[in-house]
């Protein structure tokens, strides 16, 4: 059995008097793909936002449980939440560079976490371009605006930036809802080069990519899990009727 | 490169089914040689390899419904995934039917043996040439050698009949006894059906390429 990199327990979420997670228990394992499935709303968004407490910002929020990530809880007092999101990066459905150039993007984490010397910072640029597969694409056009890049190129320039702060786990929500399918396969390949260094969790609508890139995925419904298992046996035989209903398009 | 994978998963089906392809050649060439030679231990083989034949027939089927599953395949990638589907049935045939000529000649051996195997030989000449050529017109997408396989079943079947008439002679003659002329055609029976397989594959290949069946636009 693969090692655990992250897990839940009991882990409920409420946005005001809604109940949007109830008693999720989830095991993420390292270096896999974990893929998270299920109809709008039914809570994988908040789930994978959970993970690198990206809810906090939301003033309705209350959480009980555990998030443990390498045996801690992250939403432990003592736990520095900047620290802990450079460890558990996110990617969103849309691109979402920032107003800055190629290089910028890549090494504005690294200076946050006060990273100066420029050997460094280009050494770092580099290696996240070359890792999210777009090096060869904008080395020659570090300096000009991210938004310059095609949908796609956006979407692997955020992959970078999320790596350049040398993460352990990726969380991607719908990373590639908005790309054309060329871009999407190339995000697929470079998601599956990535599990070797990454644990990643990632939210999808599409079920052939959920069957095509994770290792093991977990069906949510209305705030609960239904089916957690490998991804092989989910799209193969799923044990619960509501899962074969949702991916074979029944329902949802 | 773009699909990298999904090109990848493509390609090792090919290699399963050149495999399957291989060994199902090799079984019918061998039962052939194990009733011309009356090689018992290598009759015992053939019926043993049989059994890698049919385990090849379910990796493929595993990969195809996968491939199917993950990939979303359409036009020609989705003909050529279920015409994989449908041939491996022919070729897992074909396996049998070798492991069947095996059998017989066993049995054969353990009362009597031919002095001669007449047109078999050549009979299975063709016939392994046939399957061989189908399998080859899959892998290499080529209409025209499946087009002309199927036109190479008239050869088998004119050497089925060569051989019935050349076992009623002998009969007639009384030179061999009922029950051994019976195997005997049994056997040309068998490649015979082989043949027919091959043909079968060839259809399939055409469907691939067309998406025709027996003229019948399906996909």
């Amino acid at each position: 059995m693969t090692p655990v990199k992250m897990h839940t327990r009991a882990l409920n979420l409420f946005y005001g008097e809604v109940h949007a997670l109830k008693g999720v228990d989830l095991d993420m394992p390292e270096q896999c793909v974990t893929a998270l499935i299920g109809p709008s709303g039914c809570g994988k968004s908040t789930f994978l936002k959970t993970l690198n407490r990206m809810n906090d910002t939301i003033a309705s929020v209350r959480i009980s449980g555990e998030v443990v990530l390498d045996g801690e809880d992250i939403y432990a007092k003592n736990v520095d939440v900047t620290t802990l999101r450079k460890k558990a990066g996110m990617v969103f459905q849309s691109p979402n560079p920032f107003p800055m150039s190629i290089y910028d993007n890549i090494a504005y984490g690294p200076r946050i976490h006060g990273e100066k010397k420029r050997i460094v910072l280009d050494e770092i640029v580099e290696q996240s371009l070359r890792d999210a597969a777009i090096w060869d694409e904008v080395k020659d056009r570090l300096k000009k605006p991210a938004l310059g890049l095609s949908g796609g190129q956006q979407q692997r320039l955020c992959i970078a930036r999320s790596l350049a702060t040398k993460p352990e786990v990726l969380l991607m929500d719908e990373p590639t809802s908005a790309l054309d399918p060329i871009s999407t396969s190339k995000i697929e390949e470079l998601i599956d080069e990535l599990k070797r260094d990454y644990s990643i969790v990632i939210v999808t609508h599409n079920m052939q990519q959920a069957a095509r890139i994770s290792d093991y995925t977990a069906f949510f419904l209305l705030g609960e899990v239904v089916e957690h298992n490998t991804t092989g046996d989910v799209f193969s035989n799923p044990k619960d009727r509501r899962t074969e209903d949702y991916i074979t398009g029944r329902f949802g | 490169m773009v699909r990298k994978h999904y090109d990848q998963e493509l390609a090792e089906l090919h290699v399963d089914i050149i495999q399957m392809g291989s060994l199902i050649e090799k079984a019918i060439s061998d039962s052939v040689t194990a009733f011309e030679n009356n090689d018992l231990a290598l009759c015992e083989s053939i019926m043993l390899e049989d059994k890698a034949v049919n385990d090849l027939e379910k990796v493929i089927e595993s990969k195809c419904l996968w491939l199917i599953a993950r990939e979303q395949p359409v036009a020609s990638d989705l003909r050529k995934i279920t015409t994989a589907l449908k041939m491996i049935t022919d070729m897992e045939r074909i396996g049998d039917n070798a492991a069947d000529i095996a059998e017989l000649t066993l049995r054969i051996a353990e009362k009597n043996t031919f002095a001669d195997s007449g047109h078999i030989p050549q009979m299975a000449a063709v016939a392994v040439t046939m399957v061989h050529d189908a399998v080859a017109s899959y892998v290499n997408t080529d209409l025209a050698l499946a087009q002309k396989t199927e036109q190479r079943d008239d050869e088998v079947d004119d050497y089925f009949n060569l051989i019935k008439q050349e076992l009623v002679s002998v009969f007639r003659a009384g030179k061999e006894d009922m029950d051994n002329a019976v195997d005997f055609l049994l056997i040309a029976k068998y490649l015979e059906r082989i043949a027919d397989h091959a043909v079968n594959i060839c259809e399939w290949v055409e469907f691939s390429v067309t998406g025709k069946h027996n003229n019948a636009q399906i996909f």
